[in-house]
């Protein structure tokens, strides 16, 4: 029995393509995944993403136990408001989830994790506090729900709907939150687009849809969610990280915050290898469309397609593969591989990511398309 | 959906239209361009070759997937439908008109005993 969001039944009822998403049912699209992407792009689209899971830490010792847990610092949160994007790892280096931690008042955090494994985020993050002995409270918080409103006119369509929101978000600078009577808003997402994250009661979750819906904002589904991600070069846990890879064979050894001798779970497993994979973006230069698990060539060796798809804003195809590394070095961009589409070797390069920012593409000589 | 008398279909969601010089059209039903989705690219037609029926004689690709489009009767691949090049879209806003490749069917007969649109809907109805 998949389990259903406040929204399920506006996203029937606007014509959603419902499929199982980790054990939700949820909107694939609502008739054209591309257009979905570009109204992001262009405009404002919104998502339902209330299948992740808001897991408040509060007590004595949240920021201790956060620490802890984490690989990046939460220590950086300095005050109120802010936001930090971070693995939890397990004791081997293996990345357990990606989230991102809310610091919301002394001692108090929110951590947002992915649908997959958030039951098991929540079982390992109580037994790294009782093992440790920290005095914090976890609170899966499953009577929230989440709408992220994204694209350049997505602050603006917020406010549109809801002005009573303005005055609390207007000067809310860029991976902040802040806490209104209304819910917790943040400037967050995964586009790689401008917008919030506005976590609010569930309840309450239909009649801001249909205010935002009313304010032209388009309902987007995971499809165009996931082709947006992945042009804004943001990982997918499950896809291109997961329990078996570390941060730096995933491309996010740059969360990971080493600079005090804080011990966190998995430093010591990170501290002893170096690590053998990278994860890379790559174009298709030859036809085709390039998908997970598809064979990859490179001049340091085999390795395989982790996220694949083709790109709305820039009429390629593009991906992330893991490959090894070349004497401990991460193959550069412009690097010539062949990727195996279809039982046809075809020509493909290694690419910096993201591949576009902001509505532009960034790799040199593709303009961005519609 | 919209499935169209005066053409036959396979149950792997091909129409097959018979055409004048005695090829025949063959492209994706309406029902199959909705549950592909977007479809972003079509190509890898073996214009030339001789395929037996069932022989994948193109491709498909959606934002979702890659699917093969089969040849409805054994002949030869005559021709691939270029404009899809440029715009593989026409695939979900044409369904019926956007025809991907032509063959010559080695035997004609075999084109009469493909599925009615009766007997299409039947079996897609189930699925």
């Amino acid at each position: 029995m998949l389990r259903h969001t406040t929204l399920h039944g506006l996203h029937v009822e606007w014509g959603g393509r419902m499929v199982d998403f980790s054990g939700w049912e949820m909107p694939a699209h609502f008739g054209s995944q591309l257009e979905e992407h570009r109204h992001v792009r262009q405009d404002a689209g919104m998502f339902d993403v209330s299948h992740m899971l808001n897991v408040d830490v509060v007590g004595e010792d949240a920021q201790k136990f956060l620490r802890h847990l984490l690989a990046n610092d939460v220590a950086k949160l300095a005050s109120p408001g802010q936001a930090l994007y971070s693995c939890m790892l397990n004791p081997s280096g293996g990345v357990l989830d990606d989230l991102i931690v809310y610091h919301l008042g002394t001692q108090r955090f929110r951590v947002v994790v992915n649908a997959g494994p958030a039951d098991d985020d929540v079982a390992w993050m109580r037994r790294v506090c009782s093992n440790a002995r920290f005095a914090v409270e976890i609170s899966p918080r499953r009577d929230l729900a989440m709408i992220a409103v994204q694209g350049p006119r997505a602050r603006e369509s917020l406010w549109a709907a809801r002005g009573e929101l303005k005055p609390a978000t207007a000067s809310l600078s860029r991976f902040h939150a802040v806490e209104t009577p209304h819910g917790m808003i943040a400037r967050t997402g995964y586009t790689g687009e401008d917008g919030f994250e506005i976590v609010l009661p569930a309840d309450d979750a239909p009649e801001l849809w249909t205010a935002l819906r009313a304010a032209d904002v388009v309902p987007c589904g995971l499809g165009a969610r996931d082709t947006l991600r992945l042009e804004a070069g943001m990982n997918l846990y499950g896809a291109d990280m997961d329990g078996s890879t570390t941060p730096a064979e995933s491309a996010l050894d740059w969360t990971v915050d080493r600079t005090t001798d804080r011990d966190f779970v998995g430093r010591a497993a990170l501290e002893s290898a170096s690590p053998a994979r990278a994860l890379v973006g790559v174009r298709l230069d030859g036809r085709g469309v390039l998908r997970s698990h598809m064979r990859v060539r490179a001049p340091s060796g085999e390795g395989m397609v982790t996220s694949g798809t083709f790109s709305p804003s820039l009429g390629i195809s593009i991906a992330f593969a893991r490959i090894p590394r070349s004497g401990g070095d991460i193959p550069s961009p412009g690097t010539p591989i062949e990727v195996e589409v279809r039982d046809r070797w075809t020509a493909a390069t290694i690419t910096k990511v993201p591949f576009v920012r902001h509505g532009s593409s960034v790799l040199g000589g593709l303009t961005g398309g519609a | 959906m919209n499935i169209p008398a005066n053409l036959r279909y396979t149950d792997t969601h091909e129409w097959i239209r018979k055409e004048d010089d005695g090829t025949i059209s063959v492209g994706i039903t309406d029902i199959a361009q909705d549950r592909l989705g977007d479809v972003v690219f079509v190509g890898d037609a073996k214009v030339g070759a001789t395929l037996a029926a069932g022989e994948a004689g193109a491709v498909v690709e959606s934002v979702k997937a890659a699917s093969d489009i089969y040849a409805p009767v054994a002949g030869e691949v005559v021709a691939f439908n270029e404009t899809l090049d440029a715009e593989p879209q026409r695939l979900n806003e044409q369904p019926y008109d956007a025809w991907i490749i032509r063959l010559r069917p080695a035997n004609v007969a075999d084109v009469d005993a493909l599925l009615d649109a009766a007997a299409y809907e039947a079996i897609a109805g189930e699925a």
